[in-house]
């Protein structure tokens, strides 16, 4: 009895302290993912919540209502909109897709010398946000652009690229089939050559082969891609708005909040349309990648097999890859030319060639620039931070709720910019500084809805660099003698530094473009960044001219960054490489 | 040879395979060089060897994934080296399995008969048999990725044996599985090819996986065959240094053979010398192969002969020690048994090292 007690005594305090220990943190820990819930509350939950919140009750009173919804499905505009969004979104993977097999079938099936020019010029679209390219797009394709003018000479008909819904659906795919084109080509490599092997070993081949081992393996990959591909040509606004599409969901938003007010309901309720169904493509996407991680390279394997082409296989591959080629092309040439033009209207080339636009945006138009850097590189800033840190509390700590400050900052992921920026205008419209100014005018607004938008994808790159160091090499610190705080910084933070730089990077290149959420929060031109200069200059015949120059400075720099991006990845891949 | 009897669904019959001149080369990597290999009816043949010796490429070879510069393959008299992988009718299993992952269990092991064109209650009816050859037909509708990896590899070899090939072959079937796992299934696969009576081939750089179940080996490096055997024919008699040192411990000692007065001698080096019984014949430039459980240590009637050495280390193994000792300039490895209480020779003792030279071997490459 006495041994017992005694037992019992000396395990209930190691007990406790166990059970303590498992359910506690360090109050550094606690401070921080506090500090993470807020912000992420602030900026992201609360004016996302807010417009569903609007959507959702009636106008002054505030009860609950589907009267909006209602008047949503009974408004022939509305429904036609959201039918032309659709269509719009579809027939861009369509074409995307069109664009981007044939590519990803010729550089991972055959021994091409082209193959790694077409993956790297495939992320050239990329970098420059398509309602850029849109306006060089319509002096290329348009009814009197470049290719129709010779067409109609040689030919006597016209090809209708860029009319109405059709000029979208055609920037979209050039611009956004990388997407397609990447997860494609990623799923054809990751398949083991054993797999086809086998199927050959068991009596099959030719085109039943691809059809019933190679496509259904790349499957998932091809619709991750392509399902990325109908979210972002959904919820884009720019690109309908400059080829004066007004009849979509995104345009029919932005176009209700800004000339009809924000107290407007539809506006609201179109963007619970609009997160409804990048959350359904989403689903679509988890659902086709569920279960099937079809990456079955295993050690020793590597890839499909590779052969050569025939001389006339050859011929045609490089015959399409070529043409794909110039078509993806096709706006940045457009921009360059327009960017040095004098006139360029009715000619299949421009008339005469000018600095002068260059020198219009060194001159006035700078502050563009500058305003860029500036929020591109705070919201970057932003970006990592709270990348790091909900990355070392998600895997290195026990924190209880850990788990929601990740699901939180993916989430933005599925919320359209356009959302984001109809909410923060409402959210802090209302909330006013001292002197009056309400908080929704101020440009930081501008640079956190930008580090909101880009946050998952800093926080995947984050992760990716946090789970690559083993936790031994922690403890190894520990015990000898560092403290948490010392071992972060000391080992965690040197070893996940080309990790880090390489998300801070990602962030500043596509928040430096991005314009959906932004649009609606610059109030002056002094604010504004870049993507929305360009916005504006491309809408008069006149500004194109500055426009493009504009736009060939912002593909410089997000090209210059996306380059520095790799060399950074490269790099410290080499360097784990070299020390394992 | 055991007389193969037929799977009442699965019809197999029993073929050869004749490997005749067969050349490879990938640039200036000469991979396979004049292979000539005969592998009988309902045979269970190794290509055993150490990785880069071209086994694998051999095996692929046959499976019709690489193409010969030279020779040519006969799988029951037909010549197969111009027919694509997919009319060839040689199963082969995958290292990696290579079960395609977004088919379930019966819809991988159809495939191949599907392929074929076979009609659909065949296809059920050989399927379920195959299926219930590798005691897996109540696993039938789970996905690859929800199997065992012992499971995983029989199912790639019951969607191989569902075609009826000709030929089976197997690249490294087991090196995927544990190590208890491995011995439970090179058993199953020796069970199955002996009630199949299936010609099989099978590709491993572990000696004791085709001693264990193979009936004959053959032994490969450099892209060339070095000998070919039963695993007891290797081991007694291998034909050069390479399979002796391969297959087992084997001791080499480097000398030089003495004419004295009509008698001849082994003079290792290090000043160590040894008589050459008349009758053995010596190549030019020989060295002294023998096992490690060839020599004792200590005073030992049974032995020929006895030698000078330097106890150097010891390792227990269980139910035998192993001595490591120094002759000469040269060390070997001498097995005693192990019995309880027994002395051990400390490192650094002399020690007189007894060695049978009738089991001996001298061998010059």
């Amino acid at each position: 009895m006495a041994g017992a007690t005694t037992a019992g005594r000396t395990h209930a305090p190691s007990a406790s302290s166990k059970y303590f220990k498992k359910l506690s943190a360090k109050p550094g820990q606690i401070a921080l993912a506090l500090g993470i819930a807020v912000f992420l509350i602030l900026f992201l939950v609360v004016p996302v919540g807010t417009v569903i919140y609007v959507a959702f009750t009636e106008k002054g009173t505030g009860e609950f209502t589907l009267v909006n919804f209602l008047d949503f499905a009974q408004t022939d505009l509305f429904i036609r909109s959201f039918w032309n969004s659709f269509y719009v979104s579809a027939m861009s993977v369509v074409v995307a897709s069109v664009f981007a097999l044939p590519l990803a079938y010729i550089t991972t099936r055959f021994e091409f010398r082209g193959a790694m020019l077409i993956q790297t010029l495939g992320f050239l679209p990329l970098i420059m946000p398509p309602f850029v390219g849109a306006v060089a797009m319509l002096l290329l394709f348009g009814r009197n652009g470049t290719v129709n003018l010779f067409l109609d000479d040689w030919f006597g008909f016209k090809i209708p690229f860029m009319e109405g819904l059709n000029g979208v659906i055609f920037v979209q795919a050039v611009h956004y089939f990388p997407f397609i084109l990447i997860n494609l080509s990623a799923a054809l490599r990751n398949i083991d050559r054993a797999m086809e092997e086998a199927a050959q070993n068991l009596g099959s081949s030719g085109f039943r082969l691809f059809r019933r081992i190679v496509f259904p393996l790349a499957m998932p990959g091809y619709i991750a891609g392509a399902s990325l591909v109908f979210v972002k040509v959904f919820d884009d606004l720019a690109t309908p708005l400059l080829l004066n599409v007004k009849d979509m969901l995104a345009p029919q938003a932005y176009l209700r909040v800004t000339s009809i007010g924000i107290a407007d309901p539809m506006g609201y309720v179109i963007s619970v349309v609009l997160i409804c169904m990048s959350i359904l493509a989403m689903w679509i996407s988890a659902q086709a990648m569920r279960g099937k991680d079809y990456a079955t390279v295993q050690r020793g394997g590597g890839g499909l097999a590779k052969r050569q082409m025939r001389p006339w296989e050859s011929a045609i591959a490089y015959g399409a890859v070529l043409l794909i080629l110039l078509l993806v092309l096709a706006p940045h040439i457009g921009l360059l030319l327009l960017s040095f033009a004098t006139i360029w209207s009715f000619s299949p080339l421009p008339d005469a060639y000018t600095l002068a636009h260059y020198s219009r945006v060194f001159g006035e138009s700078f502050v563009y620039v500058k305003n860029t850097m500036v929020y591109a590189s705070i919201a970057g800033v932003i970006d990592v931070v709270l990348g790091t840190a909900i990355a070392y509390l998600v895997l290195r700590t026990k924190l209880i709720g850990r788990e929601w400050l990740d699901w939180a900052a993916t989430a933005a992921l599925a919320i359209p910019g356009v959302v984001l920026g109809i909410g923060y205008l409402r959210t802090f419209y209302g909330v006013q500084l001292p002197d009056g100014t309400p908080l929704a005018a101020l440009w930081i607004m501008i640079v956190l809805a930008l580090a909101i938008r880009r946050l998952p994808y800093a926080l995947r790159a984050c992760y990716a660099a946090l789970q690559q160091i083993s936790v031994s090499l922690e403890e190894a610190a520990e015990n000898l003698g560092a403290t948490k705080v010392r071992t972060v910084r000391r080992i965690m933070l040197p070893l996940m530094a080309g990790g880090i730089l390489a998300g801070f990077v990602t962030s500043f290149a596509t928040a430096a473009v991005e314009l959906s959420a932004t649009l609606m929060l610059v109030q002056s031109n002094a604010d504004a960044p870049l993507a929305y200069g360009l916005y504006v200059f491309m809408q008069s015949p006149a500004g194109r001219g500055p426009g493009a120059a504009l736009g060939v400075i912002a593909v410089l720099l997000v090209a210059l960054c996306t380059f520095a991006s790799h060399l950074i990845i490269e790099k410290s891949q080499k360097a784990k490489a070299a020390g394992h | 040879m055991n007389q193969p009897f037929p799977i009442s669904a699965l019809g197999i019959n029993a073929v050869d395979v004749d490997i005749r001149n067969v050349d490879l080369s990938y640039g200036a990597n000469h991979v396979l060089k004049g292979i000539n290999l005969h592998i009988r009816p309902g045979e269970f043949f190794a290509f055993l060897g150490p990785s880069g010796c071209g086994k694998t490429t051999l095996l692929r070879l046959i499976a019709g994934f690489n193409q010969a510069d030279g020779g040519e393959v006969l799988v029951g008299g037909r010549d197969v080296s111009q027919l694509p992988p997919w009319k060839r009718d040689v199963g082969m299993v995958f290292q990696s399995y290579a079960l395609w992952p977004h088919m379930t269990v019966r819809r991988n092991v159809a495939f191949g008969l599907e392929e074929r064109k076979v009609p659909k209650a065949e296809i059920d009816k050989r399927v379920a048999a195959a299926l219930e050859l590798v005691g897996l037909a109540h696993l039938a509708d789970r996905r690859p990725s929800q199997l065992s990896g012992g499971q995983q590899q029989r199912v790639a070899v019951a969607r191989t044996i569902a075609i009826e090939p000709k030929v089976l072959l197997l690249d490294e079937p087991l090196s995927n599985l544990d190590a208890k796992m491995r011995v439970q299934v090179r058993r199953e696969l020796r069970d199955l090819q002996q009630r199949l009576g299936l010609t099989t081939i099978f590709v491993t750089h572990d000696q004791e996986e085709a001693n264990t179940i193979c009936d004959r080996i053959a032994v490969m490096n450099d892209g060339i065959v070095q000998q070919v055997g039963t695993p007891m024919e290797l081991y007694e008699k291998p034909a050069n240094l390479f399979v002796a040192n391969f297959l087992g411990t084997a001791n080499i000692l480097p000398g030089r053979v003495i004419r004295e007065g009509g008698e001849r001698f082994f003079d290792i080096e290090g000043g160590v010398r040894l008589p050459i019984p008349a009758h053995v014949v010596v190549p030019e430039g020989a060295k002294l192969v023998f096992r490690p459980q060839h020599a004792s240590l200590g005073k030992n009637g049974t032995r020929d002969v006895s030698l000078p050495g330097t106890v150097v280390h010891s390792e227990f193994l269980g139910s035998t020690l192993r001595y490591g000792v120094r002759i000469g300039t040269a060390e070997i490895s001498i097995d005693t048994p192990f019995h309880s209480g027994e002395t051990l020779y400390e490192p650094g003792s002399p020690v007189e090292i007894g060695l049978s030279l009738r089991s001996a071997l001298w061998l010059a490459s």
